[in-house]
């Protein structure tokens, strides 16, 4: 153990604060926020002790929102239903699709593999909107725009290469030896891949899982193309929120708290079993 | 030899595109007979592991054909092979225990539960592993997982067992005392074991057969005696034996009924001529240039012969190994008692025509061994 300083400590300290308050000051803003009216929010100055209300979570819940000018029907719920499903599904494609063709690119060296897998990460190169603008004519052609199957279909634009690379290092971290160990001890290919490779990269899989989910969950412009009101995720029904009577921050602010939660929770959960993953020291040689 | 556990024939290996890649084993043709232990000795890239890899069926084979048992396997999956191995990164399952690695070997062939537990067991009392039974291969040294992973190859029952580097990590003592124990276990099972090495003293220990490789090519496969003491070229020769044989070139001349093997420096080894027998005699005299070989063991010093001059002295417990200038070269030999010499000491050395290897400038091939043609 280090010996450090009292002094020492109490700067650590100081300086973890700071930091720790600086990066959770917009969250924590927003999470006090969501529990104020317009009114409150808008003081000036602004105020940390308030009359907390649930009436932003109320709108958001029922799909009522009460503005000066009348109600407003939200789809809200609608839209955070939406970005589980478009997120989780895309995410499932990618890693069904993905893990095995990452474990072909790592195991299995054939004429033009490379080219195919820097081809596939290549799809990340180029700037959405530029690649939106032909995909939109050509969905609208194939029936696919505006369609839950389109939207995953160019979600994998945002998952696979992800997926792909990822995993497919964890797969060439793993020694070839103990899957070669395996299948001469009486298994097949198929069941080395099953047993052995998958569990092994396991972390890492769960690791690309994650980042793909986030990255699905804050994509933004994909969908305010491709899709209408009814199979829009939050971020483009937040939108919404700018009404001809002005900006709701208490619903926009309830909402950011609602939608940033299941990734929160998924990060939280992922990450006790990313570090029990990798201390169970998967593969040393 | 009753029956063959492993034929291969003609095979090639490339690394790339046949014919233009790497050619990392050439024309390769053994048979091991059932029952056989054969070592594949050569030092690091001869192509032994690619072989061995090539049997195991982890490495396709670029030309030629591999038969276990009289099956053609070399087109087969690993899996269809019924072969067995160690690796030589031992390769446990990380996620499970030493036993559970053992005895996973075993799963696939169904075994009840009792007789598994019985074959760990008295594997793992064979191998000295018994107290590391339960523990994870993250949490063991090198040399246990080592002797896991032989444990691993050793359980089962298999045509043919092939391991790989199984003792480099183990200390001496150990290595020494599992040599004997791993040879018993194989004899008295009637396995048949490859192993590869590039420890020589494994190799002898172990095999009933060596096979001495170096740039893919087999040089010699033979019994550990006949390698020692016929070696069939010069790189067998000088790889085999510890320490190394003495090398040097000569020309043949004949003065006066004595035939003389002139050496570097104006030195000469002289020899009456029925000092060698007759065919020995005609080989080398109808030759102007050969090589000749010396195992450090046969080199006796002499009051008179041929001057060297010490440049290295060392005792290492139970002999001394002299180094000495000779011939613009240098000569090993070595004594069984403490010898004091100084650096620079002045020796006279002589060589009995019964100990001379004779090899072919050339080509390397070997002519003679002492009174005998190769």
């Amino acid at each position: 153990m280090e010996h450090t300083s009292l002094l020492e400590r109490i700067l650590r300290g100081i300086a973890l604060t700071l930091v720790v308050i600086f990066f959770m000051f917009p969250i924590v803003w927003i999470f006090m926020m969501s529990f104020q009216t317009n009114e409150t929010i808008l003081r000036i100055p602004p105020q940390l002790i308030f009359e907390p209300t649930l009436a932003n979570y109320t709108a958001l819940i029922t799909g009522k929102l009460m503005t000066a000018a009348g109600t407003l029907d939200i789809a809200f719920m609608r839209n955070l239903g939406n970005s589980v499903f478009l997120s989780v599904t895309s995410v499932a494609v990618s890693l069904l699709l993905g893990v095995p063709a990452a474990y072909a690119f790592a195991r299995h060296k054939f004429r033009g593999s490379e080219d195919i897998a820097f081809t596939l990460l290549s799809f990340k190169f180029a700037p959405a909107l530029l690649v939106l603008l032909p995909l939109t004519l050509y969905f609208q052609k194939l029936g696919l725009a505006n369609t839950y199957i389109g939207l995953i279909w160019v979600y994998q634009l945002i998952c696979l290469p992800l997926i792909l690379w990822i995993v497919r290092g964890y797969f060439e971290d793993i020694p070839a030896d103990i899957e070669y160990a395996y299948r001469i001890g009486g298994h097949s290919w198929f069941a080395t891949f099953r047993k052995i490779a998958l569990p092994l990269a396991g972390p890492g899989i769960a690791a690309a899982g994650l980042l793909a989910f986030i990255f699905a969950w804050n994509n933004f412009v994909f969908a305010l193309v491709l899709a209408s009101a009814d199979k829009q995720p939050v971020t483009v029904g937040a939108l919404a929120f700018i009404t001809s009577s002005g900006i709701q921050y208490g619903q926009i602010s309830a909402a950011i708290v609602l939608s940033i939660t299941p990734t929160l929770a998924l990060a939280l959960y992922a990450q006790r079993y990313l570090v029990e993953g990798l201390s169970l020291g998967a593969v040393k040689g | 030899m009753s029956l063959s556990a492993l034929t291969i024939s003609g095979v090639d290996k490339f690394y790339g595109p046949i014919d233009r890649g790497v050619h990392a084993v050439k024309n390769l043709t053994m048979e091991i007979g059932k029952g056989e232990i054969v070592a594949l000795l050569g030092s690091s890239g001869c192509g032994k592991t690619s072989t061995l890899r090539m049997i195991a069926g982890f490495e396709e084979v670029s030309r030629g054909a591999i038969s276990v048992g009289g099956r053609q396997v070399h087109t087969l999956p690993p899996v269809k092979r019924n072969v067995a191995m160690a690796f030589e990164g031992y390769s446990l399952y990380p996620p499970l225990t030493v036993r559970e690695n053992m005895a996973f070997a075993l799963k696939a062939a169904r075994l009840p539960k009792s007789e598994v537990d019985a074959k760990v067991a008295s594997i793992a009392k064979l191998l000295e592993i018994e107290d590391i039974l339960e523990r994870y291969p993250s949490s063991i040294s090198g040399g246990q997982q080592q002797r896991a992973s032989l444990g691993r190859a050793l359980i089962r029952e298999a045509d043919l067992h092939l391991l790989d580097e199984p003792m480099g990590q183990l200390e001496p003592q150990l290595r020494a005392v599992l040599r004997g124990r791993i040879k018993h276990f194989i004899k008295e099972r009637g396995l048949t074991a490859i192993l590869v090495t590039h420890d020589q003293t494994e190799a002898n220990a172990l095999a009933d057969r060596i096979a001495v490789m170096e740039g893919g090519v087999l040089q010699q496969f033979d019994t550990p005696e006949r390698i020692k003491e016929r070696p069939a070229n010069l790189f067998t020769g000088t790889f085999v034996g510890e320490p190394p044989m003495n090398v040097f070139e000569a020309y043949v001349a004949t003065a006066a009924g004595r035939i003389n093997l002139k050496l570097p420096d104006g030195l000469s080894l002289d020899y009456d001529k029925d000092a060698f027998s007759a065919p020995v005699r005609d080989q080398l005299l109808s030759r102007e240039r050969v090589v000749i070989g010396i195992r450090p063991y046969a080199v006796r010093r002499s009051r008179e012969g041929v001057p060297a001059r010490v440049s290295a002295n060392q005792w290492l417990g139970d002999q001394t190994h002299i180094a000495a200038d000779f011939a613009g070269g240098s000569l090993v030999l070595v004594e069984h008692d403490r010898t004091r010499l100084d650096l620079g000491a002045p020796i006279n050395v002589s060589i009995d025509p019964k100990n001379l290897h004779v090899f072919d400038q050339a080509s390397g091939k070997a002519i003679s061994h002492g009174m005998e043609l190769a």
